[in-house]
């Protein structure tokens, strides 16, 4: 069974606030699916490529005025003068 | 006349010869969404007055006497994980409850190109992550066929709001059976095309090297029009390809029908089986050489999947940190931010696989795992190529069960993901296929699956369209 210990760091890691119940739980849960996970160590051996399909379709890296700015920076929760404003980090 | 019950194709005769309009259409979807949607809950939000403004538009185009394309004037719903400029798109999730799409995805451009009437978005589980539905911050959506089960995950609105006559068509995405589960358990028509033929741009992103937008309908034909509608090259995604539908009239006797072994082992339940080997046999008569196939690599194919697919998810949605959209939750410092937003925002499910993710990705269990199942990956890929050297179908459950009762798998994650067996390798090979309705158990369909190679969606659709019929 992974520990609290090792879920409170992976929590950490995610960025994610877990409860006292949902670590338990997540224990529980990630252990048997880590178990499960052990299955493709019987896997036979192959050499890898990164993509399902391989492609080489990059558009041309040009500025274009998309309409959207306003609506973007409109969709964030705290926002001044058109930009979006972040808890200070120093 | 129950203008509800009409495919694609007779609505469209029926909006040329003036014998309804779209208005009408689209007023009788929302009267049964008013009607219906209250114990199925397959719309997350229904778009009533847009719907109608667009109604009007096709229309007018239609009395204009101007060449309509035939999605023009037909009422449609989608998946609440795709954008539509203005509307909300929730992913079925707290964390973007009242976040509204700045920009159309480019399958809505397509379908607004043809003045098709969008009626609403549909449920899904929260950022696609599940089989059954349940996973939806805004209630699970039921199947229309037996109100105690599921509709299938995670395009469940997708597959009921079809099944009932709510939605003409829609779209679904599919990451690992997502289009393909719902649409066999509402006993509707499903594609999940080829990675890489339908554009990705304004689908909120789950796993980014196994999603892919398809549609769900009526009947194999209205499958085919949609996908012949959203398919092709797009700049604004880069995995995009370039592909162009055409239609392909084949001779049955000259096909060769792959089986393979491993998909008719233990824990497909007895129903499906006969149901699955019954299509196998007619197809057989009619002279299709049936070839028994192996792909062995299906034994790994679930752990490689719920490895790759957290992984990607685990950071595509770091982006919803509390600052740039959706939930934000007060903190004192920035992480604070962060932790609370993410905690508050996420349902259980969302973060188990940001957790899974995170784990295989960290730092000394990235070769044990990730890099592993990038292997077996790689190993499913061959498989599937040699299997299509020796035919050119593969014939195969969806699901290994029908429809299970709402709240029957939600304690156990892991025997959830067990029901994604048949169909995630097809995500994992980048690989098209179809479910499509093959018969019931009482009163629960059952989907077959037919898998086809790389770019193969002509094939797939005229097969089906023969199982449809016979």
């Amino acid at each position: 069974m992974i520990s609290k210990e090792e879920v409170e760091k992976i929590a950490k890691l995610s960025r994610l606030e877990l409860s006292e119940k949902e670590v338990e739980k997540m224990q529980k849960d990630l252990s048997e699916i880590l178990n499960y996970f052990d299955v493709l160590k019987s896997a036979p051996k192959v050499k890898t490529t990164n993509h399902s399909l391989q492609t080489t379709n990059l558009r041309i890296d040009e500025a274009k005025d998309s309409k959207v700015a306003d609506k973007l920076i409109n969709a964030s929760p705290d926002k001044k003068d058109g930009y979006i404003k972040v808890k200070a980090i120093f | 006349m129950d203008l509800t019950t009409l495919t694609i194709r007779q609505c469209h005769e029926g909006l040329k010869k003036g014998d309804f309009t779209s208005v009408d259409l689209t007023k009788a979807y929302l009267e049964n969404i008013k009607k219906l949607d209250k114990e199925i809950n397959a719309f997350i939000s229904v778009d009533e007055q847009g719907a109608l403004a667009q109604a009007a538009q096709a229309d007018k185009k239609v009395s204009s006497g101007a060449d309509i394309g035939v999605l023009c004037g037909i009422p449609c719903a989608i998946k609440d994980a795709i954008m539509v400029d203005g509307l909300k798109c929730t992913a079925a999730s707290k964390i973007l409850e009242n976040y509204v799409a700045p920009y159309d995805a480019t399958v809505i451009q397509k379908l607004k190109k043809e003045v098709a009437v969008i009626l609403g978005k549909v449920n899904l589980d929260e950022f696609a992550m599940g089989a059954s539905g349940e996973n939806s911050a805004f209630g699970a959506t039921k199947n229309p066929c037996d109100k105690t089960r599921v509709a299938g995950g995670s395009s469940s609105g997708s597959g009921a709001a079809v099944a009932s006559n709510m939605a003409c068509f829609t779209l679904g995405s599919d990451t690992g059976g997502s289009i393909r589960m719902p649409a066999s358990n509402c006993g509707v028509t499903g594609l999940k095309p080829t990675y890489g033929v339908v554009s990705r741009y304004g689908l909120i992103p789950f796993a980014s090297s196994l999603d892919q937008i398809g549609p769900i309908a009526k009947s194999v034909e209205d499958v085919k029009i949609v996908f012949e509608v959203i398919s092709g090259r797009d700049q604004m995604d880069a995995t995009s390809q370039n592909y162009e539908f055409k239609e392909k009239k084949l001779d049955i006797k000259e096909l060769k029908i792959g089986v393979p072994k491993e998909y008719f082992y233990k824990g497909l339940d007895k129903g499906v089986e006969k149901i699955i080997k019954d299509k196998i046999e007619k197809i057989e008569k009619v002279g299709a050489k049936i070839v028994p196939i192996s792909l062995s690599s299906v034994e790994f194919a679930l752990a490689c999947y719920y490895i790759i697919a957290p992984a990607e998810a685990s950071a595509n949605l770091a982006r919803f940190d509390g600052i740039k959209y959706g939930l934000s939750v007060e903190g004192k410092d920035l992480l604070d931010v962060y932790l609370k937003s993410k905690g508050k925002g996420f349902g259980a499910e969302v973060k188990r696989r940001i957790m899974i993710g995170t784990y295989v990705l960290s730092s000394g269990y990235y070769d044990a795992y990730y890099k592993k199942a990038q292997c077996v990956r790689e190993l499913i890929k061959q498989d599937f190529a040699k299997a299509f050297t020796k035919c050119d179908l593969i014939f195969c459950p969806v699901s290994p069960i029908p429809a299970v009762k709402i709240g029957e798998k939600t304690t156990d994650p892991l025997s959830m993901y067990l029901m994604d067996i048949y169909t995630v390798s097809v995500n994992l090979a980048g690989l098209p296929a179809i479910s499509v309705p093959a018969g019931k158990i009482d009163k629960l369909p059952v989907g077959l699956q037919i898998i086809g190679n790389h770019f193969e969606e002509n094939t797939i659709l005229s097969v089906a369209e023969f199982i449809e019929k016979n």
